[in-house]
């Protein structure tokens, strides 16, 4: 296949996968809207019925797995094209993230029973895709001398796991944040009801934090090691090196918070969010306006 | 009470009040805000070129912020502060620990509490034998001390000791930080090609030492520039590949052997490894005076602009009576648009042309100020021509004659010493190694009392979850043994 015709396929497959992405997306509205039991006059509550939406919920699903199943090969064809691991700008960046995103989110839902945070995740990676096709989107190019060793994989695919992990944590520290404050005037919205209890949130969001931490940590030294091969340091305090390493440290300072102090709930969730705002100011702020020597990719 | 014994309970409270937790998390997270600023200003170490600049747009601003040191953040008193009394808390907090640890290890799990009702996952059970439930927990690798009528069992020790091994991995990496930065040095040599590099303190343009390290602790190499290879993309203009072959011979003079050396893929002798990190053009030129005698005759160093390599530089003639200095740029591949004018398309060489502007007058060589060897200080000159140099071209500025005759690359080479790199590679492996044992493992205690009933009961370090359900199956597996 030539490099042309691999790029032009990955292109259309990924534009296939944001309609899917899209209908999965509709079919969690009418889920959730069409759960609402009209109530009767005495009662003031609304209720949520979601035995009448099953089917449509499901078929939510079966839309995201379809949308993952497309942006897989439109993932590895831009690749192809480049012949070279699909993370070399932005944009790629972008759509390689969407789907370890969507990847988490289908793997953690057959375990955790996520279904309810499909609205928001088909709303992110419809977002992430949307930007990443409109403004990000940079012509299949190959890779500069400096992104030219194997630690550009080892380094890079880390750093996109550990970020879709983080920005699922911080989803579930926000959702409890959110329903923290209904729960303190007595009870929680209607939409809500069929979401964990706070307490589960708050040990899902721990969990997922704990868990990818020493990826975390690995992605930056892994950074490091090419850092001294490439440039001649292994640390030199450049803007993103600067950033992880603060992101770093607000999550050690969230994982001692919570296992050795003990906190817990409200405390632990701004703690997290805290952290996690930390990664994604240095994605979008460093990459796009920022300086030092991570700013190469033109996005 | 004395005084002495005040100050010293003072002492003791400020010590414990270090090394507590609470202090420890405070410290955290002021690291990470005090990292912030060395992100949104430019730094010293990495750019210093910015700094100037920055001082010469805010003037004003630029002076208070650099009495807080904004511009050498990660040096600077306060950042070092908090690094180092978060290091010593991290110290005072991991050492105790580690003895306590190891005198766990060789103990045997403590006693039994007396009222295990009153625990957390506590469940009551019909009479079984206890030496069927010490084999079912040593099965599952616990340690267990037995009493008369009670077991209590302790497994999960590995995740202190990676814990700990994790902290301790930390002081290694800052230790090693420290040996580079005191044994260490880091220079710049820009060579051009077929040139020898020397290493000796006066072959480079640039050359930092660490603390305690003198200038004749330099290895003895020598380095000579063979071949350098640029490939680009025809379409992008973008860099592809960069290639450079070096002779090179440890010590001076001995057999030399070749090598290649990447952007990716530097040369290493010890701890001490030569990078490829920037590479330009030096045009060649022939400067004749009005007697014809040769005055200047060779390439000069000229620095990069843009992506095609525009470049701008100083060729200094003080031989000359006037001094004659040319302020010029060099276009790999030469285009014209009625916009920007003369602008190089393309970053190799072909169509190469060599644009000067000819000065007359004093180049202030010997006012003893140093000067950039890319510009000229024309406050004491004069212009007295104006010429765009094909190849092999020459111009008559009336004082003398320049000649373009050709051009070579050159390259910079970055030269690293850094004996504490081998130390902060061990540490990081290890604190991955600490952390991965220690976020995995789950640390809990099950004991078990014989009374008129079988009472087990429970206990897991943190909170982790997974206790329950490890006594549920004890309990099931007991009562299959009946």
């Amino acid at each position: 296949m030539s490099d042309n015709s691999a790029a032009v396929l990955s292109n259309n497959l990924i534009y296939s996968a944001i309609l899917f992405y899209a209908l999965a997306f509709l079919s969690h509205a009418i889920e959730v809207a069409w759960s609402v039991k009209t109530p009767a006059k005495s009662v003031k509550k609304t209720k949520l019925d979601f035995s009448r939406t099953e089917r449509v919920g499901r078929l939510a699903t079966a839309f995201m797995v379809i949308g993952f199943l497309l942006l897989l090969p439109g993932v590895i064809f831009r690749g192809v094209s480049a012949n070279r691991v699909p993370w070399g700008n932005m944009y790629e960046f972008s759509i390689t993230g969407a789907l370890a995103f969507s990847g988490a989110y289908l793997f953690a839902l057959k375990k955790y029973k996520l279904r309810w945070l499909g609205l928001p995740a088909a709303l992110s990676i419809l977002l992430t895709l949307g930007t990443a096709v409109t403004l990000l989107y940079r012509p299949s190019a190959p890779l500069m001398p400096a992104l030219k060793s194997p630690w550009l994989v080892i380094h890079v695919s880390a750093a996109i796991i550990s970020g879709g992990v983080f920005l699922l944590a911080n989803c579930i520290a926000g959702t409890y944040l959110f329903l923290d404050k209904y729960e303190q005037k007595g009870v929680r919205p209607v939409w809500a009801e069929k979401l964990p209890t706070l307490e589960a949130l708050d040990n899902l969001s721990y969990r997922l934090v704990a868990l990818v931490f020493p990826l975390w940590t690995f992605s930056v030294i892994a950074g490091a090691i090419w850092a001294e091969a490439a440039w001649g340091r292994y640390w030199g305090w450049d803007p993103k090196e600067t950033w992880a390493f603060i992101t770093w440290v607000a999550y050690a300072a969230y994982l001692h918070a919570r296992v050795t102090v003990g906190w817990r709930g409200r405390k632990a969730a701004w703690l997290c969010l805290l952290a996690g705002s930390t990664f994604l100011f240095n994605y979008i702020y460093i990459n796009v306006w920022g300086t030092g020597r991570h700013t190469y990719s033109g996005l | 009470m004395s005084t002495e014994l005040d100050s010293r309970s003072f002492l003791r409270w400020c010590w414990r009040q270090l090394t507590s937790m609470r202090i420890a998390l405070i410290l955290l997270l002021l690291l990470a805000i005090a990292a912030i600023p060395g992100s949104l200003f430019p730094q010293r170490s990495q750019n210093p070129v910015q700094v100037r600049q920055y001082f010469i747009d805010n003037p004003q601003v630029a002076i208070w912020l650099d009495r807080f040191s904004m511009f050498d953040v990660f040096s600077s008193p306060w950042f070092s502060a908090i690094y180092l009394l978060l290091f010593i808390s991290l110290i005072g907090c991991v050492l105790p620990r580690s003895i306590e640890h190891l005198k766990a290890i060789g103990a045997k799990p403590p006693l039994t509490p007396k009222y295990l009702d009153r625990m957390e996952s506590y469940t009551e059970f019909k009479k079984v034998d206890l030496h069927i439930v010490e084999r079912y927990l040593r099965k599952k690798h616990f340690r267990i001390r037995r009493d008369e009528n009670s077991i209590s069992a302790e497994k999960g020790y590995a995740r202190e000791s990676g814990n700990l091994l994790f902290h301790l991995s930390l002081v290694l990496i800052l230790i090693a930080v420290g040996i580079g930065s005191l044994l260490g040095s880091r220079g710049d040599a820009i060579v051009n090609i077929g040139d020898r590099f020397i290493n000796t303190p006066t072959s480079y343009d640039i050359l930092g030492f660490g603390k305690y390290q003198s200038e004749d602790s330099l290895p003895p190499f020598s380095i000579t520039i063979k071949d350098f290879k640029a490939k680009y993309d025809p379409v992008s203009n973008a860099a592809l590949d960069y290639e450079l072959t070096v002779s090179t011979a440890n010590p001076v003079g001995s057999t030399e052997t070749t090598r290649v050396i990447k952007v990716n893929q530097p040369l290493t002798y010890g701890s001490t490894k030569i990078y490829l990190q920037a590479n330009g053009y030096a045009p060649i030129v022939v400067v004749k005076d009005k007697t014809g005698k040769v005055v200047f005759d060779g390439p000069t160093t000229f620095l990069p602009q843009d992506a095609n390599l525009s470049s701008i530089g100083a060729i200094k003639v003080p031989d000359m009576q006037p001094q004659i200095g040319f302020v010029a740029s060099f276009l790999p591949t030469a285009d014209r648009d009625p916009i920007r004018g003369g602008f190089s398309s393309y970053p190799e060489v072909l169509d190469p042309r060599l644009l000067v502007a000819v000065w007359k007058g004093d180049l202030g060589l010997n006012r003893g100020i140093p000067q950039s060897v890319y510009r000229i200080d024309t406050s004491k000159m004069e212009r007295i021509g104006l010429k765009a140099l094909v190849l092999n071209e020459s111009y008559d500025f009336g004082e003398g004659s320049i000649t373009f005759t050709g051009w070579t690359s050159w390259v910079n080479l970055q030269i690293v010493k850094d004996p504490g790199k081998g130390f902060a590679l061990i540490g990081a492996i290890l604190a991955i190694l600490g952390l991965l044992i220690s976020l995995f493992t789950r640390q809990r205690r099950i004991w078990v009392k014989q009374g008129r009933k079988t009472q087990i009961a429970g206990l897991a370090k943190n909170g982790i979850p997974g206790l329950e359900d490890e006594i549920k199956e004890l309990v099931k597996e007991m009562s299959n043994e009946r």
